[in-house]
């Protein structure tokens, strides 16, 4: 699997996004601090942001090109999206969230199972219940389930972690993990923690302003002498 | 109550009816585009919309007269395409109160819209559901409690339309007469005690409006 990102350019209010990757690892963490354009290039993959020039083509077949006029909408590029915030449906019990995507999807593949999922992210005491009873942790894992149930060939993953306390964050890393090994899914991990990265992922981009200011295997960006750098800027 | 009364009552409750289910649709798109959608004219068409709030109802009556007139421009056209006189009649009536209610439900429609957080529909889409899935099973579900207030803002205030309804409707029994405007011409002809009743008639509906949606949007928890 790989995304290819050719002259990807998005304008922002202070500055553009712009990019130009090839990104193939199984989890490649895009890293950087608040405002440097993370978001905005995960919306515009996902189809939520158009490009003001460039293309985005996942397994070689193009989503997005802006000159030659072509735009997939959202719902026919399978490209799993989980907001910061988890945008759980507030008017559906959490089995009704879960199985949105799973239910459209005719096309799904065989290994893909709601029970399957539901196993592996521990949700099955939650399913009947209301969105607005469930934690922030819960509602986490009831996001990452809804997309994985709509049988993404990409999961794009916004900061899942950030809204929550660090005791928190320690139980939610290893159902990420889990994912991660359980669904063969490739991911595009938004975050500025490099605990997260080097938890989880094994390539890195590290992104500044919508700018790609470094890439790399996250032992060699963090080992150097810019880790210190990074966090601080990452808040 | 007299058999006039009767008559009059259901007649007002059938315009209004009327005249809200017919904004229904429309209403409804257009909240939702100003919600949602950046197009040209828009603050034009906004600006149209809400002249029934701000002009006299007595005036939009007027201008209704002049358009729907055998001699304006839609009346003439409607006239020579399907044979249907409108002025004076009970179309008139429904015209009048649909024209003063719109404004009302295409502000509360565009709030409940507004209400609705764009991500959810975002999301949904990248599930793989389509724009007409996402509308109806995420915006709609979601802005129907707004959507109800706002149909019910509707009804009530084409209930007690006068100004522009006497305008472009007149005063013939049996046809054209409401609630409100038997009130004002009871009491013009010193019957205080019938106009007395058709008060409590028009008091007895409104209250029964807004229970039945209090009750609608309870029912749905959001």
């Amino acid at each position: 699997m790989s995304v290819e990102l050719c002259g990807v350019k998005v304008p922002l209010a202070a500055f553009a996004l712009e990019l130009d990757a090839t990104l193939a690892g199984r989890v490649t963490a895009i890293f950087g601090a608040s405002g440097a354009g993370k978001t905005t290039l995960l919306e515009a993959i996902a189809g939520l942001r158009r490009l003001k020039s460039g293309a985005v083509s996942v397994d070689g077949a193009i989503v997005v090109d802006a000159e030659a006029g072509v735009f997939m909408p959202p719902e026919q590029r399978a490209i799993g999206y989980v907001p910061q915030e988890g945008a759980l449906f507030p008017h559906f019990a959490v089995r009704h969230n879960l199985r949105y995507g799973f239910d459209a999807r005719r096309d799904r593949p065989a290994g893909l199972t709601y029970e399957h999922v539901v196993e592996v992210l521990e949700l099955s005491a939650l399913t009947e219940r209301r969105v607005g009873t469930l934690s922030g942790g819960e509602k986490q894992r009831v996001a990452l389930g809804r997309a994985l149930l709509s049988a993404p060939r990409l999961l794009l993953l916004d900061e899942p972690l950030a809204g929550l306390d660090a005791a928190l964050r320690e139980r939610l890393l290893p159902y990420l993990a889990r994912v991660r090994d359980e669904f063969a899914i490739p991911m595009l991990y938004v975050t500025h923690s490099p605990d997260e990265v080097m938890a989880l992922c094994d390539d890195v981009l590290v992104l500044d302003r919508g700018r790609v200011v470094a890439r790399g295997a996250p032992a060699e960006i963090f080992a150097k002498s810019e880790r210190p750098r990074y966090e601080l800027r990452g808040g | 109550m007299s058999a006039e009364a009767w008559q009059i009552t259901w007649f007002t409750i059938g315009v209004a009816t009327l005249s809200t289910l017919a904004i229904l649709p429309g209403g409804v798109a257009l909240g939702w585009l100003l919600a949602r959608r950046q197009w040209p004219g828009k603050s034009l068409v906004e600006t149209i919309v809400a002249l029934p709030l701000v002009i006299p109802p007595v005036a939009t009556g007027l201008i209704l007269l002049k358009l729907f007139g055998r001699r304006g421009p839609l009346g003439g056209w409607i006239e020579r395409t399907f044979g249907w006189e409108i002025v004076f009649t009970w179309k008139a009536v429904v015209i009048a109160t649909a024209v003063m209610s719109f404004p009302l439900l295409v502000r509360t429609a565009r709030v409940a819209f507004e209400g609705v957080n764009p991500r959810l529909e975002q999301v949904a889409r990248t599930l793989g559901a389509g724009p007409w899935r996402v509308w109806g099973t995420i915006t709609l579900p979601l802005a129907a409690r707004g959507l109800v207030a706002g149909a019910v803002l509707a009804f009530a205030r084409a209930l007690g339309e006068f100004g522009a309804t006497v305008m472009v409707a007149g005063f013939i029994p049996g046809q054209t007469v409401t609630l409100s405007l038997s009130i004002y011409q009871l009491v013009q002809l010193g019957r205080d005690d019938e106009a007395l009743v058709l008060l409590g008639v028009s008091v007895a509906i409104a209250f029964a409006a807004v229970w039945v949606s209090e009750y609608f949007v309870r029912r749905r928890p959001a």
